[in-house]
Formats: C-alpha cells, sequence, structure tokens
C-alpha cells in the first residue's frame, strides 16, 4: 500500500477550470466583462474624441462615420462617453458585491452553524428584509446619509448581503452534519475555528456563484441609482446618468442618445450572469 | 464463444469479446477489455470483483444504457437471440420493455418517491401493453408474487411509507412485471441488513424457480453470489480472469486474484489473535491503464517475466476458465502479508478503562418520545474489542456517539473512565477525557475534510490532541503515517485524491494521534472492497497489539466482528439482548434473535444451518412491543409471558448474558438440535425446516 499510483490523475481545481474552459456561456460572458474592464482601464487612451469636450454645433447629431454612436445635446461623442462610463459602474458595484459577500457569509456561517433562536430571529429578518425592494431601500438610506460613491457601496452591500447569508446557511446547514465537524468538536476545536476553517472552504463554491450572480443585481442596482440621480452626478460619463439626462429626447426621434448607454448596461449584466452561469455550471459538476 | 448456434439452445445473454470504453479528459479509457460470457436458459449467473472492475458496465451494456461519455469498442451483446448492438430506437425499447428487467442497488433511488407503489407498477404494465382494466389486478398479483402480505395497502402507499426490505420487493415486482427472460441484479442486497438481505435473498430463489428466468447477479459479496449462482464469473479490471461453477470455483479457486480475494475474508472464525488475514498488495490499475501483461501481475506474488509480458488467454484449466499462465500454481500463492501474530495476552485482570451504566437515550419526534437506546450497562477492559452488532435502528451509532460525548445522553446514566466519572456532553469533559475516547467514523468521505490535506488533518490533530509543536510535531507525524502505513508522499494529497483504504488510513491515524483508550469504530470497512477490509482490520489489531487500545467495534458484518472482538453485544430496538464472549456468542447457546442473525448471513463454508426467517419488519423505536421487545418476530416465542413481561437479563454462564424468558438450558437444546437436523438433511433449508416441524 505505497504507492500513489491510484490517486486521481488531477485535482478538482484542474477539473474546474478545464470545464470552465469548455464552457460556452462562460467564454462568451467573461469575453464580454473583459471587454468592459479593458474599456474602464484603458478607455481614455481608446476613445476617439474626450468625452467631455462639448461641440454644440454638432449637439445631437445621428450616428455617422465620424460619430459612429452620434452625438447628445451639448455635442458630446457618444461613444466615446459609453467606452470610459463604465469605469465608476466597475469600481462599485464589485466593491458592494464584495462587502455583501463578506456580510453573508460571516452571517450565513454563524446562523447556519449555531442554528436556533438566533437563526430564527435572524432568518424572519432576512426575509422580511427580502420583502422590500432593495432599490427603495437603498434611495431612502442614501437620503439619509447623503450621496457618495461610498454610500452606495454600502447601501448596496448591506441590502445584499442577506441574500447572500441565505445561500451560506443552507450550504452550512449540510456540511455541519458531516462526519468531519464532528471529528473537529472531539479535537475541541472552537466554533470560529470550526465555521472559518473547517466549514467555510468546502461552501466556497456556492459562494461564489451566488456573488458572481449578485453582481449582475449590483451593476443594475447602482445603474438604476445613478439613473434616478442618486449617484454620481453630472458631467460624469456614467451611463445610468447618461441616460437619466438624455432619455426626455426619445421622444423627438434622438434614440441614439440612449440606445448605446442602454446596450452596454445590458451587455455587462448580460455578461456577468452569463460568468456566473458558467461558473454554476463547472462547479457542480 | 461466438454466440451463434442452433437456434433450440439460443442463450438467455451472451457477450462476445466485449469491450467498452469510457471517455474522460479527452482520452477513451478501455473499462471491459473482451468479455465473454453466456448465461443459459434459467441459469443464475454471478460476476463478483472489487469496485471498479466493470462488473456494472457489463450490466448497463447488456441494455445498451451506456452513460452518454461510453462507448463500445469491440465485440457484440446477444440478449435472448437478439443483437443488442443492431437494434434501432423502437426495437430497443421494446426489448427493455418485454425481455429485459434490472434491479439496482439502491431501491429508494430507483422508486418514484411522487407515485404510489400502485400507479408506478401500473406503469410498467402499461408499457407491455395491458389493457387500463387489467393493469390493477396484475399489479395486485406481482405484489403477492413478491411476498407481499398486504398488497392491497402498499398499492395505496409512497416508496418513502415503506421500510428497504419493502422497496427493494417492490422493484423486484415491478422488475418482474413484464415476465423478462434475463433478469440483472446489480448489488440487490448490498445497503440491506442482514436479516432482510437473507429474505430478498430467498424471494430471488423462489422466484428464479417458479418463473424460470435466467438471472446475471452481480455482486461484491462472494457469499451471496455463492449461495444464489450456478455459475460465476471473476472480472478484474474489466477483464474475466476466471470462470466456472460456482462451488468449484470459490471452493478451489485457479487463478491467483481470486484465491488473495477468497483469503481476504475472515472466514470459519478466524479471530485477530489466530494470524492476520491475508491481503492483497498495491491496486488496481486505473481504467484504460496500458496493459502489457496480465493485469493482475503487478499485484501477484507468483508473476514472473511472462506474466507482464504478455497477457494470458482465457484457457480451459480442469473444466474451468482461467486467465493464467500457471492455472496450477495458484493454490500454493504465497501471502503477501505475515500471518503471524504476537502470542495473546493472558485475559486481563485490570479494572475495565470504560463502564456505562443505564444509559438511555431518548429522543422526540413530533412529540413521541422515541427511546432509541434503552439502559444499556456494559464495560470494557483495557486493549478489548467489544463488538457491537444488530440491524440498523438498533441504536448501535447512538449508544457510541454517547460514549464519545456527542450526543447527550437521558439524565440517569453514567459513563465511568478509568473508575472516574465522565460528563455526558463533550464541552464538560477536560483535555484529557475527550483525547481518550476516539472515533474511526464509516465513511471517510464525510469524516475527512475534503479541503485540507493528509498532513494538515493528522497534524492539527496531534497537536490539538497530543500538545505537540514545532519539531516534536513533524516526528510524530512521521512516526504516526507510518504506523498506519502510509508514506509521506500521501502527505501533501487532498482526500479526493486517495482511495477509500487509504483516506480511512488517515481517518485511523487522526483518532490515535493524542493516544486514545478507547476507539470507537463505526463500521470503519463497510465501504471497503474485501481487500482492503482486510487490510485496515490487520491495522486495527496492530494497533491494538502494540498500544493497549480498546474498541468498540460497531458492523453489520458477523465475519468482521466475530475476527476483532473479545466481547459481543447484540443489540435489539436500544436494548441488549445478549453480551457475552465473542466465542460463545457465535457457538451458542444464543439469544433467538441472535440465532436468527446468524443464520441470515449467507456464509461461504458449504456447511449451512437451517435458516431461520424473521417474518415481520423491525418495529418502530417509537413504538416497540409491549413485553419483550423482540416477541413479535421472535421464532421461539412461548407466549403470553413474552407480551406482558420484559425480560430480565440474566446470566446463562458466567460472563455471557442474556434478555429472554425461555431458560438457558431449554434455549440449549432446541438450538443444538437445530444444528443437528441441519447436518442431518444436508444444506436444503426447505428439508430441514420440515423436518424440525415433523420432531
Amino acid at each position: 500500500m505505497t504507492n500513489v499510483a491510484n490517486a486521481e490523475p488531477s485535482s478538482r481545481r484542474q477539473d474546474v477550470v478545464a470545464a470552465l474552459f469548455q464552457s460556452g456561456s462562460f467564454l462568451t460572458g467573461m469575453t464580454l466583462v473583459l471587454f468592459w474592464v479593458v474599456c474602464a482601464l484603458f478607455g481614455g487612451h481608446l476613445v476617439p474624441y474626450d468625452p467631455l469636450t462639448e461641440d454644440i454645433l454638432n449637439a445631437l447629431g445621428p450616428p455617422s462615420a465620424r460619430h459612429w454612436f452620434g452625438t447628445d445635446q451639448l455635442g458630446r461623442d457618444i461613444l466615446s462617453r459609453v467606452i470610459v462610463g463604465s469605469r465608476d459602474l466597475l469600481i462599485v458595484a464589485p466593491l458592494a458585491t464584495i462587502l455583501a459577500t463578506a456580510v453573508g457569509t460571516v452571517l450565513g456561517l454563524f446562523i447556519g452553524y449555531f442554528r436556533g433562536v438566533i437563526d430564527d430571529v435572524v432568518s424572519r429578518l432576512i426575509e422580511a428584509k427580502m420583502a422590500l425592494p432593495s432599490v427603495i431601500v437603498a434611495l431612502l438610506a442614501i437620503v439619509a446619509l447623503g450621496t457618495s460613491e461610498t454610500t452606495v457601496i454600502i447601501v448596496i452591500g448591506l441590502s445584499f448581503g442577506p441574500v447572500i447569508a441565505r445561500t451560506v446557511r443552507s450550504a452550512v446547514l449540510s456540511e455541519r452534519e458531516l462526519d468531519y465537524v464532528a471529528a473537529a468538536k472531539l479535537r475541541r476545536e472552537n466554533a470560529i475555528h470550526i465555521m472559518f476553517v473547517e466549514i467555510l472552504p468546502n461552501i466556497l463554491p456556492p459562494i461564489l456563484v451566488e456573488s458572481s450572480v449578485r453582481l449582475g443585481y449590483a451593476i443594475f442596482a447602482v445603474a438604476t441609482l445613478s439613473f434616478i440621480g442618486f449617484g454620481l452626478q453630472p458631467p460624469s460619463p456614467d451611463w445610468g446618468l447618461s441616460i437619466a439626462t438624455n432619455y426626455s429626447m426619445i421622444s423627438g426621434g434622438y434614440w441614439w442618445t440612449v440606445l448605446f448607454d442602454a446596450l452596454a448596461i445590458a451587455s455587462l449584466v448580460v455578461g456577468v450572469n452569463l460568468t456566473a452561469d458558467g461558473l454554476h455550471g463547472a462547479l457542480n459538476d | 464463444m461466438a454466440c451463434t448456434g442452433p437456434s433450440m439452445t439460443e442463450p438467455a445473454l451472451c457477450l462476445d469479446r466485449l469491450s467498452v470504453a469510457y471517455r474522460t479528459g479527452g482520452r477513451d479509457r478501455a473499462v471491459l477489455r473482451e468479455v465473454s460470457f453466456t448465461i443459459a436458459r434459467g441459469e443464475a449467473y454471478g460476476l463478483v470483483g472489487e469496485s471498479g472492475c466493470g462488473k456494472s458496465t457489463v450490466a448497463l451494456t447488456a441494455v445498451r444504457y451506456l452513460p452518454r461519455n461510453g462507448s463500445i469498442t469491440g465485440g457484440s451483446v446477444m440478449l435472448d437471440g437478439t443483437d443488442v448492438m443492431r437494434l434501432g430506437p423502437e426495437a430497443l425499447r421494446q426489448l427493455r420493455a418485454n425481455r429485459v428487467s434490472m434491479v439496482y442497488q439502491d431501491p429508494g433511488k430507483a422508486l418514484n418517491p411522487s407515485l404510489t407503489v400502485g400507479r408506478q407498477l401500473a406503469e410498467v404494465f402499461e408499457v407491455v401493453g395491458v389493457r387500463p382494466a387489467e393493469r390493477e389486478v396484475r399489479a395486485l398479483e406481482m405484489l403477492k408474487k413478491v411476498r407481499i402480505a398486504d398488497p392491497g395497502s402498499v398499492m395505496r402507499r409512497y416508496p418513502h411509507q415503506l421500510s428497504g426490505g419493502m422497496q427493494q420487493r417492490v422493484a423486484i415486482a415491478m422488475a418482474l412485471a413484464n415476465e423478462p427472460t434475463m433478469l440483472i441484479l446489480d448489488e440487490p442486497t448490498t445497503g440491506l441488513d442482514a436479516t432482510v438481505e437473507a429474505e430478498v435473498l430467498d424471494l430471488i430463489t423462489d422466484l428464479r424457480r417458479e418463473l424460470g428466468t435466467s438471472i446475471l447477479f452481480i455482486s461484491h459479496n462472494l457469499a451471496v453470489v455463492a449461495k444464489m449462482c450456478d455459475r460465476v464469473g471473476v472480472l478484474y479490471a474489466g477483464m474475466l480472469v476466471e470462470e466456472g461453477l460456482t462451488r468449484e470455483t470459490l471452493g478451489s479457486p485457479r487463478h491467483p486474484y481470486t484465491v488473495a480475494l477468497l483469503r481476504c475474508l475472515p472466514q470459519g472464525g478466524q479471530r485477530k489473535d489466530h494470524a492476520r488475514l491475508d491481503t492483497i498488495p498495491g491496486f488496481l490499475p486505473s481504467p484504460g491503464a496500458p496493459m502489457p501483461g496480465c493485469p493482475f501481475a503487478e499485484r501477484c506474488a507468483l508473476a514472473d517475466g511472462r506474466c507482464r509480458t504478455e497477457i494470458p488467454e482465457l484457457g480451459d484449466a480442469h473444466g474451468r476458465l482461467v486467465r493464467c499462465h500457471y492455472p496450477d500454481r495458484a493454490a500454493d500463492l504465497p501471502r503477501s502479508s505475515p500471518a503471524d501474530v504476537a502470542p495473546a495476552r493472558p485475559a486481563s485482570e485490570a479494572a475495565p478503562v470504560l463502564r456505562v451504566s443505564n444509559l438511555s437515550k431518548t429522543y422526540s419526534q413530533g412529540g413521541h418520545p422515541i427511546r432509541a437506546v434503552a439502559d444499556v450497562s456494559l464495560s470494557l477492559l483495557p486493549g478489548e474489542t467489544l463488538g457491537l452488532v444488530g440491524e440498523s435502528g438498533s441504536g448501535k451509532t447512538t449508544l457510541a456517539r454517547m460514549l464519545l460525548g456527542l450526543v447527550q445522553p437521558d439524565p440517569g446514566g453514567t459513563i465511568e473512565l478509568d473508575g472516574k466519572p465522565l460528563a455526558a456532553g463533550l464541552g464538560q469533559r477536560c483535555d484529557e477525557e475527550v483525547k481518550a475516547v476516539q472515533i474511526v467514523f464509516q465513511n471517510p468521505d464525510s469524516a475527512l475534510n475534503r479541503s485540507h490535506a493528509v498532513a494538515r488533518i493528522i497534524g492539527r490533530a496531534l497537536r490539538r490532541l497530543g500538545g505537540f509543536r514545532g519539531a516534536d510535531l513533524s516526528r510524530r507525524l512521521d512516526a504516526l503515517v507510518e504506523a498506519v502505513r502510509l508514506t509521506p508522499q500521501h502527505l501533501a494529497l487532498r482526500p479526493s485524491q486517495l482511495s477509500g483504504g487509504l483516506k480511512q488510513r488517515v481517518a485511523i491515524a487522526r483518532s490515535f494521534a493524542g493516544d486514545p483508550r478507547v476507539v470507537v469504530c463505526d463500521e470503519p470497512t463497510s465501504a471497503l472492497d474485501v481487500s482492503v477490509q482486510a487490510a485496515i482490520l490487520n491495522l486495527l489489531a496492530e494497533l491494538q497489539a502494540k498500544r493497549d487500545v480498546s474498541y468498540v467495534f460497531i458492523s453489520h458484518d458477523l465475519g468482521v466482528v466475530r475476527y476483532l472482538s473479545d466481547r459481543i453485544a447484540v443489540l435489539y430496538l436500544g436494548r441488549i439482548m445478549e453480551m457475552g464472549p465473542s466465542e460463545r456468542v457465535f457457538e451458542g447457546p444464543n439469544h433467538p434473535y441472535t440465532e436468527a442473525l446468524l443464520s441470515a448471513v449467507p456464509n461461504l463454508d458449504e456447511s449451512q444451518d437451517s435458516r431461520i426467517r424473521l417474518s415481520g419488519e423491525i418495529p418502530s423505536a417509537a413504538n416497540p412491543p409491549s413485553g419483550c421487545v423482540f416477541q413479535n418476530r421472535c421464532p421461539r416465542k412461548l407466549g403470553a409471558i413474552c407480551e406482558t413481561l420484559e425480560p430480565p437479563l440474566t446470566e446463562m454462564e458466567p460472563g455471557h448474558i442474556f434478555r429472554c424468558h425461555i431458560p438457558a438450558e431449554d434455549l440449549e437444546r432446541l438450538q443444538r438440535r437445530r444444528k443437528a437436523c441441519a447436518q442431518i438433511v444436508g444444506s436444503s433449508p426447505e428439508k430441514a425446516r420440515r423436518y424440525e416441524l415433523a420432531r
């Protein structure tokens, strides 16, 4: 019994990576997301025009060879604005999601591991919270706390946290019944060790999937908040904000002032969701 | 071995040089290599081998039901004269509907949980084309045929409302509903208790006699195959290595693998202080591994240069097919592990290390109390093994978990360690007490943290339980790893990269990290193949001899319990029915429940006792029978007294106690007579039963 020949040839991690690279939805989603990440990082060098330079003489020009996506009411190049418009969104939404994941993981581990009264109370509170529309809650919080990116991150992070906590809780509930948890108790490990060192590494896959799904929602929520004026302020080229400032033009036939920003939001959300879907498939094989 | 012949003698199933490969990781890996065998009409053919040798693939290929990544790379399958490989979709559907049926290991998964039994059975008749009006009647008939006492009510129930044994009967009823020529049974009794297994096997035997169905019986359990099958084929690494009449093949095997496999089983009352079990060194070649010579050569003590370079043909050796260059040498296969053991220590006069008095556990379910363990008292000497046996639901695991402090017992009972009272809950025990009582769990996949490497799993236990640090820790780690026969290469691996046996060694190392006084072994080998089981049992026996540790050994496999135990306690519905020295419990006189349990186990030795069959189900612990809890199933029930008064535990002979109203002398007389009549009438249980009745 001394050789290792019977050991599986590849580790689980390698299997997951291989599965990801065979997954169409993961590759498509990742391509979309990476495209926008590149735009956010290097957009300033890629744009044909400065996104903030106004050119009133060419205001509201339709898509043309010079301005592929047309110009807005101040004559700014929409293509350039769409390219750099992802920057703030791609900072705020991921940070909010990371906060939500951290809060949700800790909360979920505690209520799932200890069960009992705490679990009953917290779970009911989470359900009550989920019954409220998160954008309205966020709106009220922002009104109370004042508009800033930090507020948006905290508000969205805390409002998505409980959703992740539910997923973590259900994963913990099945893990805590496994014998390795009993074995840890028989070594007198404390609860914190059991939760974070023994259980947490085994529930990372569902947490990862849930956070990536939440990232899609967070992008949407941040864009919505900008749209209703509680996110970034003009003259930022942010997509939600651009839609908000231009959507009254649609009735005048100036569809291009809104369409490309809307498509940009949609493509990023779809990209994130496809990535999440691919992750889910690869991790649940 | 081609599958063509005069149509009058068409075999029920014929495999001709069948090769199957699974595609994983972008490569085709051969799982079956030119497997050929024939099952005649009405014949029962057993296919045995360890896990991963391709048994189930044979079954799936026979009905062309391979998983998507599986492909047939050569050969043919003739089922009832039809070439299965050439059938179109509709013809294949017809074949599966009308001529072949399968029964799987886990009836709970094979039955649809959201349909009643009646509906599911009717569905089978619908597929066969029975008119709607007749379906229910036919379904009722079928349930009667599989000896279900109250078919009307079973028809209206859902699968989860039936016990495992009943579920398997329903699955068999569904399989037989279309009157198939070929019935494929894939480990049909593996998850069942011994008494239930015995009933299901009897049922299959009877039905076979009635219906004349041919059977392909797949099992890892050699004794079950020996009881059920006319002929047997031994599969190793996707190749048939030996085939012949069951009695001859298992009685005097000619392939070294078959020889080695049989030697791994504790047989004929072999015990840990007689000899160590033999093991098979090394591992099964992984699927698709290049095979220049005999697949078993790497693990065979008889192999020479020819075996490693030339694949032997499946050749005729004295009326048997054997795939070995030297079939006449197999019997001389040297042992792969030394048999000698240290001489048994004289019976210890020391004070017991663990003493349990009046321990009970009552769970509450929907307001109803359920007594999982009732008033159990026992003691354990240093270096002794106490075997706990009983069917599922008998409270074995609850009792073990109470000893560990994982389950809080009812107030009133006490546990003492070295004469000092032990707190009931783990939280109230001091470090010394916690490390003194440890456990090896049944399922290493659940017991080992899958995201931690072996070094971390064992190292953490040494640090927490042994209190070792730094260089001391790594020295201890090396020593412990060596003691359980792992190697330093294993330390960096995660559990998923280890085989089942290696995982269980890691679990054993962990439980020994703090030099425990008592280790609870909860079915530690039930998930393992026999060759691996033998190595683990040897290891446990060796560690016990060296470290003077005591075991509480839980197992449903009586052969295994007998090998390792000094004393045995038989549990039924949470109560100790009998407890005594291992030899005495196996030799008798016994409690009637023990007697039934012992006779239910299929045995490789042909000296089969006449069988005792327990009728009915194990009662629920929520609603135990009045008086003696065994009275409603007891074959030796006296009468009213059994229903009204729970018998006390009485001493039959020094150190051997049991709980029965029948006096020990009467039991002894009755049981001696049963054994005697079994010997007179031979191995036919039917005749023996009649003989006994006549007397």
